[in-house]
């Protein structure tokens, strides 16, 4: 199936998907369940990564900065920087990509080959509607925590290296953090990440949704899923950061 | 009662269904029967509507499907009830809830009305109360069967779909189903339709049979006119095995 066709797919598929719930009180059931299964319990993913990602980028900006010219709260500047308009959205969607992104795919994926979601259409449920716009829409709310939270813990990594090595000062680097700070940075952060939210969670419910065959095809259906979403995720990064930072 | 008028279904030039027509009673459990690969399937789903069929006629009672737009379709569906091969069960909801779910989508009824619908329901598939609160995969073949019985039943369907019914199932489990399925029929007066290549299931239930050969109608008739057909296919397929030959040769 070419780009084209894909593409048309799934623009029918989205259109299915954001209408009204048949039932809006089996989407409040659901909606709260996907927020724990997609949200939540990314916390300890994110925590680890986060507290990582801080901690060695304060280090290797340390190390590749030495330089007398440049103002000692330089490190700590740079990593905020770099969490703020990077790491924190792009590179953990890239991550969240491969762990709620194969999630999506091969539950539903699953639901398809065992015939769960011809058996909702038989019953005369909007399938489409009724599994993915849940997904969707927890994911969508939960993103901007789960990036906030990215920011402050990576943040809090870089700090452990000044309490706990003689790389920087955690004066220097409390000083870093703070200078210069431009809240702007964080609203086109979370900008990008509801849009990434929005792309793991619909590309990879529709490459579930049309998984077909057996176990096999919906491994295949969740590695097309993590790899496509993460394109479209660097392409749409360089497209809003030419939109709102250029 | 659901009519099917002359219906042609190909899938990328390959003619699965070639002109078939028939015609499925009310409160009668009608059979499809074939061979692997001869378009009974096919047929069912198109009868459905999960294969949009190339041209011709599928009519519920006088309300033809090719002609419905998706809105009434959905409405329509409402009133079939459908058991796959595989029970196709919501993994993540108890055997209660499974239940629950079309009463929940569709009807009116406040919940603890639908708890007892529901319990009617599994109950009436001969359901301990203890596996009520189980999860599909802590049950055997045979009771998931009964659940998707139960979860088809549930909005007391017009029609009653059964994709394979007995795939899976040792055969005394096999022929409860069965006694199941047609009790149910009979009761309720559902327009049911098996789809089924299991010859114990034809002979116990089959009051209404087709016989689909490589996507054509071969033959209709009644379980006992199965003995005196000529039809040479249906005799193939039905009488393959020794036992069902001694089985004719003692009916004639």
């Amino acid at each position: 199936m070419n780009i084209f066709q894909d593409t048309g797919r799934y623009v029918l598929l989205m259109k299915r998907v954001f209408v009204s719930p048949d039932r809006w009180r089996m989407f409040f059931r659901q909606f709260p369940k996907e927020l724990e299964k997609l949200g939540l319990q990314s916390l300890p993913i994110v925590i680890i990564i986060s507290i990582f990602i801080g901690a060695i980028m304060t280090i290797q900006t340390k190390l590749n900065t030495e330089n007398p010219l440049l103002p000692t709260y330089s490190t700590g500047l740079v990593t905020r920087d770099t969490l703020l308009l990077e790491f924190s959205s792009t590179i953990l969607c890239l991550i969240l990509a491969g762990k709620i992104g194969s999630n999506i795919a091969s539950e539903i994926g699953t639901m398809r080959i065992t015939e769960q979601i011809d058996a909702l259409e038989i019953m005369g449920v909007n399938s489409a509607n009724y599994l993915i716009l849940p997904k969707v829409t927890a994911f969508i709310v939960m993103m901007p925590f789960l990036v906030i939270f990215s920011m402050a813990v990576g943040l809090f990594g870089g700090y452990l290296v000044g309490v706990f090595t003689d790389v920087i000062t955690t004066a220097d680097y409390l000083l870093g953090i703070q200078y210069a700070f431009i809240p702007y940075y964080v609203f086109y952060s979370l900008v990008k990440s509801l849009a990434f939210a929005f792309l793991i969670s619909s590309v990879a419910a529709y490459y579930g949704y049309y998984a077909n065959g057996g176990a096999l095809d919906v491994g295949k259906a969740s590695t097309n899923a993590v790899v496509n979403s993460s394109i479209l995720i660097l392409f749409f990064n360089l497209l809003i950061t030419n939109l709102m930072l250029n | 009662m659901i009519e099917v008028k002359n219906v042609n279904k190909s899938f990328d030039g390959n003619h699965v269904l070639k002109n078939v027509s028939a015609i499925f009673d009310d409160g009668k459990t009608n059979m499809i029967i074939g061979a692997s690969g001869s378009g009974k399937t096919v047929l069912m789903k198109s009868i459905i509507g999960l294969h949009r069929i190339d041209n011709g006629r599928i009519e519920y009672d006088g309300r033809n499907l090719p002609d419905m737009k998706m809105k009434d379709i959905r409405v329509l569906r409402q009133e079939v009830g459908m058991l796959f091969q595989g029970s196709a069960l919501f993994d993540s909801l108890s055997v209660l809830e499974n239940v629950m779910y079309p009463l929940e989508m569709f009807s009116p009824m406040h919940i603890q009305e639908m708890e007892e619908r529901a319990r009617y329901c599994l109950k009436h598939v001969n359901l301990e109360e203890k596996s009520f609160q189980l999860a599909p995969s802590e049950i055997s073949g045979g009771m998931q069967k009964r659940v998707a019985i139960a979860r088809a039943i549930a909005l007391q369907p017009k029609y009653l779909f059964c994709d394979e019914p007995n795939s899976g199932l040792d055969p005394k489990t096999a022929l409860i189903i069965d006694q199941l399925i047609h009790e149910i029929t009979v009761e309720f007066n559902i327009t049911t339709i098996i789809n089924s290549h299991d010859m114990n299931s034809v002979m116990e239930i089959g009051e209404n049979i087709i016989f689909i050969n490589q996507g054509v109608k071969a033959w209709q008739g009644t379980k006992d006119d199965i003995f005196h057909s000529d039809n040479e296919d249906l005799n193939n397929f039905v009488f393959a095995s020794e036992l069902f030959k001694k089985v004719k040769k003692a009916n004639k």
